[in-house]
């Protein structure tokens, strides 16, 4: 009887099925056109700015190395269904100040790039667990609540950093103080961690550089998210992502699931931004981290995730796609407007547009299953006349 | 039964009222272990009501508790939340799904109970760094499903499996919790088809020989009949019969599910049922309509309104009752063909269906109807002067409109004295009225519409006894003086049968069938459980 069973509801789901592949290819292009249009523009551009593949590897690989981790922040907090973490400002704040630190003290390299992780821990933590508690206020509008925090809380930034450090809190490295006697400099000079953990077991292969221990540094982050998935709280945290009134009706405390999520998501972001800048090799104080979230979600984007689905295979893509077009777009500007400006101009816009468009795809996705289930329900009752 | 031996469940005079609205009254029936027992009656019967009381529900609380004694094993008990009914051993599944879409059946079934390894960053880090062990979270499941001994796909995904799978997923999650006592199934073969339907009432007759009890709450009377060993049933808060199953059978059910006085409920709607509706014009043909109201779904309903008669819509919730007038007037997606006055209606656009003489008082009064934070007279007259241009004045030439508020405040003012609202005065905010007033300002917005035609959704829902007879008189007063064609959806029979002259019964998303008002309530009865999926 009840194998009889299984196999009515097999044949059920399977014309089921059947009626989906007739769009399947329809809907893989739909699902995917961000990353599609970047293909496109990028194949456009490419050969038209002229550069050489050994520099656009070698360059991409730079980029790669520089912000992969940031982006890899983001995927927590998707996961636990809080959408885009525009929150992950914060996170790379506190990294700042790390920094700020580690310069005063003139302790270089590698051990300072350490230092001032471990001094952005406990300040991302505590950014974190704020975020966190808003956004639980703020359930539903949490990315519009988070980007909104990242402001306030770089005012508090500015006001510690422009009037606290060097009056209340000890700096005295003059190359770091503000002539006046309190303050931080506009920039911060990392020359002294420049590139450090890039160029440590870096290889050169035919012109390209490979910046070896970032990479392991980003592969363990990866191996990390893989395995985190597998732990209880990853799998609370997907839950909660998905419903959170079952998770609660099952005894996941959601409220804390959430905040753990966009805490672990700001410290991550912290550690980027400490190898982000170690590899651009100085600090702007107040402008740095402004436009971080905004460009690592971009690149996400551009990767093909959504703001309910991400994966590490995203951040590769996103990364790479985005990062290529930055590089070949003002050249291939230049080259056709006579103007080098047009580049700068365009990738900012181009951001910009990328989230929006993937903001607007999800809300015209979701209404698309809606739509259909309207008529899956008109066929089924052609199908019963 | 037997009086030696203490039984698995005994409930003793449970009493509920929210806010002075009696819906329990003294209720008691005992439960065995490995006993089925069968649960019915009507909608507002209070079944529900029950369930949440013995899950332990928040609502309960939150609304005063309740009175009586709930024993369990002779013990008597008091759940705070769901969390100590479960604990206690009870498990619920409710109507709807509470699953978690992306999430195959195994993780679901084992949620927040997931089997796990420990690892040295757990130790550090705490029991939730955990990895879970798939291997014996897949071994659980298939325990739980093969208790259950209906067959289901432990790797398939929620989304994309049939609704029946969904039902057995969270059958198979109770019976995988090891202090499982007592089920509660809350129509759970709403949503099966015949053939799973029959699978989960072995599963159940299988769960009672190995000791479990079962509550089981259907529409569906032969399947009580065919499972259970005795039949409990309900109507307005009072147990009206507890009798061994197969001592009975379904017409007898039915009327007492029904049956308050079988004889006199259709005399008063005799007199104006006699007019021979079918005789007369049709105002409004709907055909081949669908729509998609989730949880109200509307399949290929055809249906003819008579000019000037008052048409009632019955049926169980969530057969589709509430789409019907929603679809038509384009709240929720629909399709099919409406037909009004002799021109078709274009389905999904409010605007044209209030342009051409329909209005709706909504059933979600406080969401749909009623603009809360205004006044009584905004409320009264805001569709009128949005749509119809009424209680406006014109100034250089209709360039400038001004509100004109006398006449705003005169139809008001007749409203509340007709339908006799209760307020301190015309520019009282909606949102203090009481539910029964609310719900007459809604119909005074209707009214003040002058449509041709007024469809009416749930009007006496949540309301008390004397404002119901008030807001029903005043439909039937409307009808029979203004010749306002009127259809009426309501879940409870009997005021259908007091107010209409014919009842269209929906079951399954489809019109059962119609009959006068004045036929036996047993007829009336077959008919909302004819389809019911």
């Amino acid at each position: 009887m009840s194998n009889e069973n299984a196999t009515t509801k097999g044949n059920v789901l399977q014309t089921g099925q059947q009626k989906k592949k007739g769009n399947s290819l329809l809907n893989l292009l739909a699902s995917n056109t961000v990353p599609i249009m970047f293909i496109i523009i990028c194949a456009v551009c490419i050969p038209i700015s002229g550069f050489s593949p050994a520099y656009l590897i070698n360059e991409i690989l730079t980029r790669m190395g520089r912000n992969t981790f940031l982006i890899l922040a983001l995927l927590i907090p998707i996961m636990a269904g809080m959408g885009l973490n525009f929150g992950m400002t914060l996170g790379a704040m506190a990294a700042e100040i790390g920094l700020i630190f580690v310069s005063d003290w003139q302790i270089y390299g590698i051990p300072g790039m350490v230092l001032a992780m471990i001094i952005s821990i406990p300040i991302s933590m505590l950014l974190g667990l704020i975020c966190g508690k808003i956004l639980n206020a703020a359930k539903g509008r949490e990315m519009v609540a988070s980007y909104i925090i990242s402001f306030f809380i770089n005012g508090i930034y500015q006001l510690i950093v422009l009037y606290m450090m060097g009056s209340i809190i000890p700096i005295k490295h003059t190359t770091v103080k503000l002539p006046r006697g309190y303050g931080i400099r506009n920039t911060v000079s990392l020359l002294n961690m420049r590139q450090k953990l890039d160029d440590l077991l870096a290889i050169n292969v035919k012109g390209v550089k490979i910046p070896v221990a970032t990479f392991i540094v980003i592969g363990l982050l990866c191996l990390f998210i893989v395995w985190f998935r597998k732990t209880k709280l990853g799998q609370d945290m997907r839950a909660v992502g998905q419903d959170m009134e079952v998770a609660r009706d099952a005894g996941i405390d959601v409220e804390r699931t959430r905040i753990i999520s966009i805490l672990m998501s700001t410290v991550i972001a912290g550690f980027g931004m400490v190898i982000y800048l170690q590899n651009m090799g100085n600090l702007s104080t107040y402008s740095s981290h402004s436009q971080i979230g905004m460009f690592a979600i971009a690149a996400l984007l551009v990767g093909g995730a959504s703001v309910d689905k991400a994966s590490i295979g995203n951040v590769f893509l996103g990364v790479t796609l985005f990062h290529l077009m930055f590089i070949v777009a003002p050249s291939a500007g230049a080259k056709i407007t006579g103007d080098s400006m047009i580049g700068e101009y365009f990738r900012v816009f181009v951001s910009y547009a990328v989230i929006t468009i993937a903001l607007i795809m999800y809300e015209t996705k979701k209404r698309r299953e809606k739509s259909q289930m309207a008529e899956l329900l008109a066929a089924e009752q052609e199908a019963d006349a | 039964m037997s009086n030696e031996h203490t039984p698995l469940l005994e409930i003793r005079n449970i009493k509920k009222d929210f806010f002075g609205n009696q819906v329990l009254t003294d209720i008691n029936f005992r439960l065995e272990e490995g006993q089925v027992l069968g649960f019915c009656g009507e909608n507002g019967a209070g079944k529900s009501t029950l369930m949440k009381i013995l899950f332990g529900m928040d609502v309960i609380r939150e609304t005063g508790g309740y009175e009586g004694d709930i024993l369990l094993n002779g013990q008597k008990v008091t759940f705070n939340s769901p969390f100590d009914a479960i604990a206690a051993g009870i498990g619920m599944v409710h109507q709807e799904f509470s699953l978690i879409p992306g999430f195959t059946a195994t993780e679901n079934i084992l949620l927040d109970r997931e089997p796990q390894k420990k690892s040295v960053i757990s130790e550090i880090f705490g029991n939730r760094l955990n990895t879970l062990d798939r291997k014996e979270m897949s071994v659980r499941a298939e325990k739980a499903i093969d208790r259950m001994g209906v067959r289901i796909d432990p790797k398939m995904v929620v989304n994309e499996m049939p609704v029946g799978h969904k039902q057995f997923t969270e059958i198979a999650r109770e019976l995988s919790k090891d202090q499982l006592k007592l089920l509660i199934l809350d129509e759970p073969t709403a949503v099966l088809t015949e053939k799973e339907a029959e699978a989960l009432l072995d599963s159940i007759r299988g769960m009672a020989s190995r000791g479990i009890a079962v509550i089981f709450i259907t529409h569906r009377l032969h399947e009580i009949l065919s499972v259970c060993d005795n039949v409990v049933v309900m109507r307005d808060g009072f147990v009206v019969k507890d009798v061994p199953a197969k001592d009975t059978n379904v017409e007898e059910i039915t009327r007492w599910m029904v049956g308050r006085s079988v004889e006199n409920a259709g005399s008063d709607s005799a007199s104006v049922t006699d007019a021979g509706s079918d005789s007369r014009e049709t105002i409004m043909k709907i055909e081949k309509l669908w729509v998609d109201m989730p949880g109200e779904t509307v399949r290929n309903v055809n249906l003819e309104v008579k000019k000037g008669e008052i048409l009632g819509i019955g049926g169980l919730a969530g057969q589709g009752k509430l789409g019907i007038p929603n679809g038509v007037m384009g709240l929720y997606e629909a399709g099919g063909k409406v037909t009004f006055d002799g021109k078709e209606i274009p389905l999904n656009s409010p605007r044209k269906c209030l342009d051409a003489s329909l209005a709706f008082v909504s059933e979600d009064r406080r969401g749909v109807g009623l603009l809360l934070d205004e006044s009584l007279e905004w409320n009264v007259a805001f569709p009128a002067m949005q749509i119809q241009n009424k209680f406006l004045k014109n100034y250089l030439g209709g360039l400038i409109k001004w509100r004109d508020e006398k006449a705003i405040h005169e139809v008001t003012q007749k409203y509340i004295d007709e339908l006799q609202i209760r307020c301190t005065s015309s520019r009282q905010s909606a949102k203090e009225l009481s539910g029964g007033n609310q719900q007459k300002v809604c119909l005074a917005k209707a009214f003040a519409l002058e449509p041709k035609f007024l469809f009416v959704s749930e009007p006496t829902r949540g309301i008390d006894v004397g404002a119901k007879a008030l807001v029903l008189n005043a439909l039937k007063k409307f009808n029979r003086e203004s010749g306002v064609t009127v259809v009426m959806i309501s879940s409870e029979l009997e005021e259908l049968r007091q107010v209409c002259d014919r009842i269209a019964i929906v079951s399954g998303g489809k019109i059962a069938g119609i009959l006068p008002a004045a036929s036996p309530s047993e007829e009336f009865g077959m008919l909302m459980v004819s389809n019911v999926k």
